[in-house]
């Protein structure tokens, strides 16, 4: 007699549950830019430059007693199956204004009055979790730029597909799946500094998902560290 | 890419710049006629049909190919089309900013669109599909993602090459609908391949492969654009001064020479 024991708990791609897909974090990659970080994560492609602390030209927008982020969030023409019209979209927008809002809270602004950081985020290719890929990266590429901070945002998205409360959805699971929560946090205190979710979870459901992501964003702050550390030594 | 929008040269620099140029020298180390470093990646980019990666010295590019099926244009209803769209991101460069393309970044797509076209790189007739109606259109887009210098070799460098590794599905037409076997996929028609080649005017010498510092100072840019057999398919000039013929044909020989060691990175 033959006995096949399946493993239901496997994911599409072969993952866990609360596994992520591979990561790779690499500091200090581009030669203008005062900082700059590449990251992969699957098959998501993410490079990040920071500009700045630099002279805010928009004298209505400066702050008299500290710096502001402005965030670009941009996706390549051929980081997606069907060619993306160059330039912003709503969606862009929007992850434009909640990235810059995530990262605030980990830079010493008041530092740095009357100026502004800028950082650019390009996915060059996207493959479901960009937006978590673009912060983690971002605070990576700001710590390279020599930015005084409080801790590496990091940030990292659980969900629901096939039933089941997953850490770091896959492009598929993402559009398919029943629900999407991406979280960025301050790893050092654990205080979250995005939320965003789309899709349905009952509160216990949530509550499971939340833990996943923190879990997640815990480990993905170690190569976040180990990125830095490579850069410039112990 | 002539007087950078911010980038203001203090007189010392220029001085320097002019005075080593005119000792055949350069401030990087090359000579007038060397190249920096290159290095090109290819289908760096897996969603994207073809894909490359360009770096001259400290200058780095990725360029996507992708295919989409569209309607010709009403005066080539026979041919493909081939679309060329650059980005200056404001990450490659402190004088770059977000927006809608400036006219440096207009200048680069179009000179780097009619190199391709005109040296016929690409068979556009091969990407008819129903004439009149349907017809492959290839977008090239052109990501800056590191700005110091030289963009247009770099561009036309990093197209061709990921021209050269893109790969379309089939496409047949049975009662008049298109079907596209995603399982069989097969690279472009390519007919040449055609290179260009940049020099920018420095106190009197030209120097090939100007470094941004070298653009910044430089009186007039000259690019020209060849194909394998050495035949001449495109041209501009950048800058306010002006150039000689004997210049121009002397330019054109060495372009002859420097566009056999780039197409040495395509094989």
């Amino acid at each position: 007699m033959i006995i096949i024991i399946i493993n239901n708990n496997k994911r599409a791609d072969g993952r866990d549950f609360n596994e992520l897909r591979p990561l790779k974090i690499e500091a200090g990659v581009l030669e203008r830019a005062d900082g700059s970080a590449y990251l992969e994560l699957g098959g998501n492609k993410v490079l990040v430059a920071v500009y700045g602390p630099r002279e805010f030209y928009i004298r209505r927008m400066q702050r008299p007693d500290r710096a502001i982020i402005r965030c670009r969030y941009n996706m390549a023409p051929f980081s997606v199956e069907d060619r993306k019209r160059p330039g912003p979209d709503r969606r862009s927008v929007e992850i434009s204004k909640i990235t810059s809002e995530a990262l605030k809270p980990a830079v010493f602004l008041e530092k740095f009055p009357r100026s502004t950081i800028d950082v650019f985020i390009e996915i060059l290719q996207a493959e479901g979790g960009t937006r978590c890929a673009g912060i983690t990266a971002a605070s990576v590429a700001l710590a390279d730029a020599g930015l005084p901070m409080k801790d590496l945002i990091v940030s990292c998205a659980a969900g629901k597909a096939n039933g089941q409360v997953v850490l770091d959805l896959s492009e598929i699971e993402d559009k398919e799946g029943e629900a999407d929560l991406p979280v960025a946090i301050m790893p050092r205190t654990g205080e979250i500094t995005l939320l965003q979710m789309d899709g349905h979870l009952t509160p216990e459901e949530f509550e499971k998902a939340l833990d996943l992501a923190i879990e997640g964003c815990n480990k993905i702050n170690q190569k976040q560290k180990e990125a830095i550390k490579k850069r410039y030594g112990e | 890419m002539v007087n950078n929008m911010n980038s203001i040269v203090p007189e010392i620099t220029r001085r320097s710049i002019i005075n080593l140029i005119n000792n055949e020298e350069r401030a990087d180390g090359r000579s007038l006629n060397e190249y920096r470093e290159i290095s090109l990646e290819n289908g760096v980019i897996e969603k994207s049909e073809g894909s490359a990666r360009v770096k001259i010295g400290n200058t780095q590019l990725l360029i996507g190919a992708k295919p989409q099926i569209a309607e010709p244009f009403p005066d080539t209803p026979t041919m493909g089309v081939l679309m060329t769209n650059s980005e200056l991101l404001p990450m490659a460069s402190p004088t770059f900013e977000p927006g809608p393309p400036d006219e440096r970044s207009v200048e680069l797509a179009r000179v780097v669109d009619r190199c391709i076209r005109q040296g016929e790189v690409v068979d556009l007739e091969k990407l008819c599909i129903i004439e009149g109606e349907k017809v492959w259109m290839i977008f090239l887009d052109i990501h800056v993602l590191d700005y110091d210098g030289n963009l247009m070799d770099a561009a036309v460098l990093g197209c061709v090459a990921a021209l050269m590794n893109a790969k379309i599905p089939n496409a047949s037409v049975v009662d008049n609908e298109i079907i596209l076997d995603q399982e069989k996929m097969s690279p472009l028609p390519i007919n040449e391949k055609a290179l260009m080649c940049t020099f920018a005017k420095i106190g009197g010498k030209f120097v090939v492969d100007p470094s941004l510092l070298e653009e910044d100072v430089m009186d007039t840019r000259i690019s020209i654009g060849m194909r394998e057999d050495g035949s001449i398919c495109a041209m501009q000039k950048g800058g306010t001064e002006p150039i000689t013929k004997d210049e121009l044909m002397n330019l054109i020989n060495i372009a002859r020479e420097k566009t056999g060691e780039l197409l040495k990175y395509l094989e």
